[in-house]
């Protein structure tokens, strides 16, 4: 008998847990940020369900402070794989009172997007929410889950999870709590790029090489074209044109760039394979503290 | 502030895509006996861990005053953890070379260890056992043994790590593998063992095979991780195919390889053991009805064979009724079906402890029914091994031997020949946390008094 491929190990043990999503749970929702995780895990789920539509709609948490290429490409991508599309939209917590806009230059709403998450997955009634996390991304995701118990506050114990075994998922919960489910768990940025090579996915031009208008911050190359990111008056001369591209794609204020002419999936590969940082070292988001993840994630983050 | 380990190669091996399997392994060792250091190694020498991480790591561990850097800062990733110095949980971790992915289950060394190693023994292939060359075997040493056995882990490296500090000595080593393969001689199910003598700390024999130890000719720890063949899996075990969920597309549309989508009717799963092709004569269960497998779908297009590990849709020639927690299964190859089975369990929980004639959520495959664990029929101690029946009750950590009684039947195999068909879990029925792991050992009706009484 042949051996199965890493590959095909990974993408069955996803749709596994697809699967296991829609049979646990009354109203699950796929968390879909247009960035490659979510990408990967939304192709899946269609692969998971076909012939029939997969049983779960997209939810995009909008920080309003988007990329336009990736809007783009989010709406190619519901129409493409025939799915239906729940946005939250973070502005309109601004508008309503329910959180306040940080100020100045480092200002983000990537913190604000957990309010926005919690109030979405209310108003729709989601009972779970599958993210596109991989446990080699940050510490303390390494000790997440595939079923990531929540309490009626959208928090997470980390001291108190339950322990998952073989391949039995425990999903039951009492009223009011959800559940977050991590398909991809056991992928490593590696396994995204080489599956994605393997099915030959559209991609957002965001992670292909290309030039930028870009503001060197502390060592972070951040966007300076959108202008959702604040310049201070001394930054504004040091803008400069830059050859780089993203290795994640999240809100435009705490994504940073990297140098880079890789324009094909095979370049990038060999990027990858010779970085000497993470791809959450280019993130703002988690360099507030050592335990920002972490802390972030008891609150209800994604 | 020394680093311990060496320069790794630039760039990282990448894992060839076509050509790379997949091995899973858990770690198990005392405190200090290396097993964060030897994590540290292979993660370092694969390049998988990056500049940012270990920078991190020097920071806290210069914060913390450690005398060198504390390896043990990458996998404790959670606030508590870095404050008391401890390991909470399982951490998985991720490495790669170019002939294989591997998934390491880390399990902390200390309290509850017994509930982490038996989690993270459940998906591993193959369990690595650290033994520091000065003590030998120590009773540490034997009980994570009999739970890779428990698990029915198939492979064991023995690495007894240290050596450097034995002077690499041979005979010490000779020692100590000796007294271990006749400890192990005494398990019911014996795995198989690969000894290597190694110095985590100084990289002897982990990747590259070591200067020092002339009189070893066996291979290093990576070269063994690279190439040992796991899963006796066959395509002579038996056809197994829990059914996860019924794709109905509800759907007039034409699909161009299905057809019409209006009569289509898919049973969702992943094949468990063995293998289905087109044509084979099935029993779906619950009802045990006999059919034939019609088509054997995926994503990609209908398929030949249906083979362990990989997901499928399945069609069958008759209206037959079954849904989740039902079973697809060879009808040449029956499986269980009953409502009482004796089995192995280990209690997970520190709140209460489990008494007979307690009541739970069983989860087995896709599967969830109402159980009752009637009696107790002995416990084990784990360090001598001991099957007693002193105690009718179980402790958080505690394995011993149940009788359940089901709701209604379940399908099963016995967890020696199938651990996904054999091994299920209990869920309180209050908080809905899961409070033990269970291996079925065997169906009550095909008992006799035989093993009860050799049990007392």
């Amino acid at each position: 008998m042949s051996a199965i491929t890493h590959l095909q190990f990974l993408e069955s043990e996803a749709i596994y847990v697809l699967r296991e999503t829609a049979a646990q749970f009354s109203n699950p929702a796929l968390l879909f940020s247009g960035g490659k995780d979510s990408i990967v895990m939304a192709w899946m789920a269609r692969k998971a369900f076909h012939p029939a539509k997969m049983p779960f709609k997209l939810l995009h948490v909008d920080t309003g402070h988007n990329f336009p290429e990736a809007m783009t490409y989010r709406d190619w991508f519901v129409e493409e794989i025939g799915a239906q599309l729940v946005v939250g939209s973070v502005q309109k917590s601004i508008d309503d009172g329910r959180v306040q806009e940080e100020k100045g230059p480092y200002a983000s709403r990537n913190k604000l997007q957990t309010v926005t998450l919690l109030d979405t997955v209310e108003e729709h009634q989601f009972d779970a929410c599958l993210g596109g996390g991989r446990r080699d991304e940050e510490k303390a995701r390494a000790k997440e889950r595939f079923f990531s118990h929540r309490d009626e506050f959208g928090q997470w114990d980390p001291k108190n999870q339950r322990p998952e075994l073989w391949n039995i998922f425990n999903g039951r919960k009492h009223f009011g709590e959800h559940f977050r489910v991590f398909p991809l768990s056991n992928w490593t940025e590696m396994d995204v790029w080489q599956y994605i090579r393997q099915e030959n996915i559209p991609l957002p031009s965001l992670y292909f090489s290309h030039t930028r208008r870009i503001i060197e911050r502390h060592g972070q190359l951040l966007d300076a074209e959108t202008g959702f990111i604040p310049l201070l008056d001394e930054e504004k001369p040091r803008v400069a044109e830059r050859v780089i591209r993203f290795r994640t794609v999240g809100d435009a204020t705490c994504t940073g760039a990297v140098a880079s002419t890789a324009a094909t999936l095979d370049e990038i590969i060999a990027e990858v394979a010779a970085a000497r940082q993470t791809e959450r070292g280019t993130r703002a988001d988690d360099k507030r503290s050592e335990t920002a993840m972490e802390d972030r994630k008891k609150e209800g983050y994604f | 502030m020394s680093s311990p380990i060496s320069d790794f190669p630039n760039p990282a091996p990448v894992v060839d895509a076509a050509e790379s399997s997949l091995l899973r392994f858990t770690t198990a060792g005392s405190v200090d006996d290396g097993k964060s250091t030897l994590i540290g190694r292979l993660l370092y020498d694969s390049k998988s861990i990056f500049e940012d991480q270990l920078l991190a790591v020097e920071e806290s561990s210069k914060r913390r005053g450690d005398a060198h850097v504390n390896l043990a800062l990458l996998t404790d990733g959670l606030r508590a953890e870095r404050e008391q110095g401890i390991t909470i949980d399982v951490a998985y971790r991720y490495f790669a070379t170019p002939k294989r992915k591997f998934i390491i289950a880390d399990t902390p060394g200390h309290i509850q260890y017994t509930r982490n190693m038996v989690t993270g023994a459940s998906t591993a292939d193959l369990a690595i056992i650290l033994i520091d060359a000065r003590l030998g075997v120590i009773e540490q040493t034997m009980r994570h043994t009999y739970l890779a056995s428990l698990l029915r882990i198939s492979q064991i490296v023995l690495a007894v790590n240290k050596m450097d500090l034995v002077d690499f000595d041979e005979d010490t080593y000779t020692k100590i593998v000796a007294d271990y393969m006749a400890f192990a001689k005494g398990l019911e199910h014996t795995p198989n063992i690969r000894p290597i003598p190694i110095s985590a700390l100084n990289g002897d024999n982990v990747v590259d095979r070591s200067p020092h130890t002339d009189w070893y000719d066996g291979p290093s720890l990576l070269e063994h991780l690279e190439t040992v063949q796991v899963r006796a899996e066959t395509a002579a075990d038996k056809a197994r195919f829990p059914v996860q969920w019924v794709i109905r597309p509800i759907s007039d549309a034409e699909d161009p390889k299905l057809g019409n989508l209006h009569d289509y009717r898919g049973f969702a799963g992943r094949m468990a053991s063995g293998t289905f092709r087109v044509g084979d004569e099935v029993s779906v269960l619950p009802s045990g009805m006999k059919t034939r497998i019609t088509g054997i779908h995926t994503f990609a297009g209908p398929q030949e064979e249906a083979i362990p590990q990989l997901s499928y849709s399945l069609t069958v020639a008759d209206e037959i009724d079954t849904s989740r927690g039902g079973m697809i299964v060879k009808a040449s190859e029956p499986v269980h079906t009953e409502q009482e089975f004796d089995a192995m369990i280990c209690w997970f929980s520190d709140k209460k402890p489990l008494k007979p004639r307690s009541r739970f959520h069983l989860r087995h495959t896709t599967n969830d029914v109402r159980a009752i664990v009637t009696d107790v029929l002995y416990k084990v101690n784990i360090s001598t091994l001991e099957k007693s029946q002193d105690s009718q009750e179980f402790a958080l950590n505690d394995i011993g031997c149940v009788r359940i009684r089901c709701a209604t039947p379940v399908f099963f195999d016995a967890y020696a020949e199938n651990r996904i068909t054999g091994s299920f879990i209990l869920v309180d029925e209050q908080t809905n946390n899961t409070v033990a792991a269970g291996m079925i050992l065997k169906s009550v009706a095909e008992d006799d008094f035989e093993d009860a009484a050799a049990a007392i």
